[in-house]
């Protein structure tokens, strides 16, 4: 590599046409939406303006988003994404331990099995599943046949877990198979010499051995969860909201842009809070990850 | 022998793609002895250590441990334990917690593990790291916390694979006699997967060869190399002249024979009349001479290389009917060296009994 | 756990574990099975979708007949063929600067060039709403003829395909042999003449696979599109919300077809260059 002062010619045409468009299309935007978020509606003539804004008013919005209400709507998120999460980890780790375990000639094949599902466009993925689980959807009309149901499967909190889970395995199963590939295998073999049941070397090799790989994806999964919007919009209905959702009805039917703004960033802190912790597990198992 | 340890009967090991790794296998191993299975890689030695120690299952065959067939016992309930090669000291645990771990989820309680861990590191000398982790220690360190991790768990047979191999020079010495020590002192059977004739030579008591999922010959060392009884044992253990020969006629124990280059003699053995046999004979066995030696086996030929060891010189020498021969010389004398150089003609000669002839 | 091994078949062969490969076919079934309705349901008769009646292809006349359906495919692949243009090349710039100079602060910047792939799409959402609308981007281009009124979505979608481009090519380019492009100019090649005749070759299949991740991208993308389209302009996912939300129907089975093996084919493509070479192959 060599230091850009050595050409600075070629240094600033590789460098501005990104670093500009970056900051116009991406500093710049969220810029005006952090102003925003300390800002508040302008009264004009005692009513409140629909378009007009008094700029930098307070932390009004944020104490705002401290209200039980939308603390509850927080922890709901919070909670649910946790579900989704650890259901995604329960169902991935499985698959990636089989696919490390299986003959090097399905290796690829199955990879693509898990992954592909994720370049399906999530609006169809997620409209599959309402054709699949609506009250006239297959799965009632399955259950038809054996005499149970209809249940109404829909617009609540599972059905929103099971989207989130649906959409998001893939990403579980990614980091978690890498890091199972590059495990020695011997060490596995060492616990079962020495005793150890599969379980007990499940448990306390393989797991911890592979930390590294379920902490990325924990993170991988739960960032996106969190900030979700279209699966608990479509699959949650009224009663399954998420702060993705709160968002949504703040910049489109509530406007009321500025809380938007406020709620907007602390998902936005949430997600850093989420990466830092990351990091924090990849400095402490630096050890482990040989 | 009825007090075998290890009793491997008739087992053979197919994998799906066709290969046939260990191909109708017996041996007996036992108590207390210090067992090497020795060959090249591919002989299906590995395959046969992963079969004692429970990693795979025999296609068909009985692997007896302590009397009972263990054959499909999976490893974790078998009285075998093992050191791997790359040692797999868990990364994640101290030195402690790493020889701790078998008797851990055997159940075995706290206190007692407290003190046999604390015999168990005090035997390899490392008390003093006990609280240290994998990735501060040396590949020497590691491997006595995978040899007192398995130790611990007092088992009926130790398996040690390629045990000297991952170690410098000076580090192999050491770890050669710690083994043969420690062999000595807890009265495990101890059998070690090498494909490293020194690392077997050396530790072991007795040597089973192995080649193409077979074994060739089992004896001690010293039989080993002095009466190896195929062309592929004398040929792998040491270093080895083989002369090819023609068999006339048998005469009692002895053989009336032709050898290729060198002319016709008789030697001490069984060998079929009118078959091809080899002759084997040990590069330091020969003798070079200036002038005609009275030896009944001498060959005249000329000097194509000398290398120079220190201790002894390489001599190859060229004779008649394409036939080269090492002898190895001892510089006994500091400034005589080899005595012989480069183009000289000189004799070759050595004494009839120490020919083996091998007819496989 | 058995407490016997099968012959032939050593603790560590999961594999051949019959509990595994049930659940794998478990999985795999629940992955795949709303998918694999979907698209046979887009060939069946009945109208209302739940039940089997025979083939019939007028599912997809239907959707080709119906105009706005038409105009949103439209749209968003005009769009994500745009914005492919665009992001590959500043993507490729991005990698070329990374991979090429050491400078002050390439930690942070690396860190912002991230930023767009990490922060939760809802919040680059309403951030770039907010800019267009204070901007007025979004005055001005909406008002403009097709299809210059879908400037504000191929700027969101530019900003936020570029960075995995740069991820995509940079990787490719961390192979590249530094002596090649000595050799070039110890040649006598000039800056351009190498750039032009060693570097972008050996970046080929990094920048094939860099467009087509930012195609998919570009065309899956619903919620930067939702806030960033006016109302005239809708794009194939903000149009099969507004249908999904009113109820589900052939046509919408018909039209996600398409898209589905659009970027399936895509996605094959982008992977099968993406691979290593195989040693063997050397």
């Amino acid at each position: 590599m060599e230091n850009w002062k050595q050409n600075p010619r070629v240094f600033w045409t590789l460098g501005i046409p990104p670093s500009v468009w970056l900051l116009a299309f991406f500093i710049i935007p969220l810029g005006f939406l952090f102003v925003m978020s300390f800002s508040d509606k302008a009264i004009v003539d005692g009513q409140v303006s629909i378009t007009g804004y008094d700029y930098l008013t307070g932390f009004t919005n944020y104490i705002r988003a401290f209200d039980p209400l939308y603390l509850g709507i927080m922890w709901k998120s919070v909670w649910i994404s946790a579900l989704a999460t650890a259901l995604c980890l329960l169902t991935a780790y499985p698959i990636a331990f089989g696919i490390c375990f299986a003959k090097d000639k399905w290796k690829p094949l199955l990879l693509l099995l898990v992954v592909l599902p994720f370049w399906i466009n999530l609006l169809i993925r997620t409209y599959a599943l309402i054709a699949v689980f609506r009250t006239q959807g297959y799965l009632n009309k399955i259950l038809g046949w054996v005499g149970l149901g209809p249940y109404e499967m829909l617009y609540n909190n599972f059905a929103v877990v099971f989207g989130l889970v649906y959409v998001y395995m893939p990403f579980m199963v990614l980091p978690l198979y890498a890091t199972i590939e590059r495990l020695d295998k011997s060490y596995l073999e060492a616990s079962l010499d020495l005793g150890g049941s599969q379980f007990q070397t499940f448990m306390r090799v393989t797991v911890p051995l592979t930390m590294p790989g379920i902490v990325s994806g924990v993170i991988l999964v739960f960032i996106p969860c969190l900030g979700s919007f279209l699966t608990p919009d479509l699959l949650g209905g009224a009663n399954a909201l998420m702060i993705g959702n709160v968002i949504e009805r703040q910049f489109k039917a509530a406007n009321d842009w500025p809380f938007g703004a406020a709620l907007s960033f602390l998902l936005m802190y949430a997600t850093f809070g989420a990466l830092a912790l990351r990091y924090l597990f990849s400095l402490r198992s630096k050890g482990v990850d040989v | 022998m009825s007090d075998a340890i290890v009793s491997i009967r008739n087992v053979t090991k197919a994998f799906p793609g066709g290969v046939t790794a260990v191909d109708n296998v017996s041996l007996d191993i036992a108590q207390n002895e210090f067992f090497a299975l020795l060959g090249p890689s591919g002989c299906g030695k590995t395959t046969l250590r992963r079969m004692i120690s429970g990693l795979e299952t025999p296609t068909s065959g009985q692997i007896v441990i302590g009397g009972e067939d263990m054959a499909f016992t999976p490893p974790n309930k078998r009285p075998t334990n093992m050191v791997f090669q790359s040692y797999a000291v868990f990364p994640h645990m101290t030195v402690e917690q790493n020889v701790g771990y078998g008797l851990k989820v055997t159940g075995v309680a706290t206190d007692e593990i407290r003190r046999r861990v604390g015999e168990a590191l005090d035997m390899v000398k490392l008390t003093a790291l006990a609280a240290r982790k994998p990735d501060q220690m040396s590949g020497g360190q590691r491997q006595r916390v995978a040899l007192a991790r398995a130790l611990v768990k007092r088992p009926k047979v130790l398996l040690l694979d390629e045990p000297l191999s991952a170690l410098d020079a000076k580090l192999r010495d050491d770890m050669r006699m710690e083994l043969t020590r420690l062999q000595e002192t807890v009265g495990i059977t101890f059998i070690i997967v090498t494909h490293d004739q020194d690392e077997a030579l050396s530790m072991a008591s007795r040597i089973a060869v192995m080649d193409k999922g077979a074994v060739q010959q089992v004896a001690t060392p010293a039989e080993l190399y002095e009466h190896p009884r195929s062309r592929f044992v004398a040929d792998f253990i040491g270093k080895v002249n083989l002369i090819d020969a023609r068999v006339h006629r048998q005469i009692g124990r002895k053989i009336d024979c032709e050898l290729k280059g060198v002319g016709r003699m008789e030697l001490a053995s069984d060998g079929l009349v009118g078959g091809q046999v080899a002759v084997a004979v040990r590069p330091e066995k020969l003798k070079i001479a200036i002038a005609e030696p009275a030896s009944a086996i001498r060959v005249q030929g000329r000097v194509r290389d000398v290398a120079y060891y220190g201790d002894t010189s390489h001599v190859v020498i060229e004779a008649a009917d394409g036939l080269d021969l090492s002898v190895n010389v001892q510089n006994d004398t500091r400034l005589g060296g080899s005595g012989v150089e480069r183009g000289q003609t000189v004799w070759v000669h050595w004494a009839p009994e120490d020919s083996i002839v091998l007819t496989e | 756990m058995a407490a016997r091994l099968k012959p032939g078949q050593g603790p560590l062969d999961y594999g051949s574990r019959l509990w595994l490969r049930l659940l794998f076919a478990a999985i795999f079934f629940v992955l795949y099975a709303p998918i694999i309705t979907l698209v046979a349901f887009s060939f069946n008769t009945d109208k209302r979708g739940v039940v089997w009646r025979g083939f019939t292809l007028d599912n997809y006349a239907r959707a080709w007949n119906n105009a706005s359906l038409i105009e949103a495919l439209t749209n968003s692949l005009v769009i994500a063929v745009i914005a492919t243009v665009f992001a590959t090349v500043l993507g490729a710039l991005t990698a070329l600067l990374m991979w090429r100079f050491r400078f002050p602060l390439k930690g942070a910047y690396e860190g912002f060039m991230a930023l767009p792939i990490v922060i939760p799409e809802i919040c680059m959402g309403v951030a770039l709403l907010l800019f267009f609308v204070n901007s007025g981007m979004m005055e001005f281009f909406v008002h403009m003829p097709w299809p210059l009124n879908l400037g504000n979505i191929i700027f969101a979608h530019v900003t936020f395909c570029f960075p995995f481009v740069a991820v995509v090519v940079r990787s490719r380019l961390v192979g590249f042999n530094r002596q090649l492009e000595e050799a070039s100019k110890d040649l006598g090649a000039s800056e351009w003449q190498t750039f032009w005749s060693i570097i972008v070759p050996f970046m080929k299949p990094g920048l094939i696979a860099g467009a087509l991740l930012a195609f998919t991208l570009s065309l899956d993308d619903f919620v930067i599109t939702f806030f960033t389209s006016g109302p005239e302009t809708v794009t194939f996912p903000v149009k099969v919300y507004s249908l999904v939300r009113r109820g589900v129907s052939p046509e919408i089975n018909a039209a996600s077809t398409v898209l589905i093996v659009i970027t399936v084919v895509a996605t094959v493509l982008a992977m099968k260059l993406q691979a290593p070479p195989r040693a063997d192959k050397g």
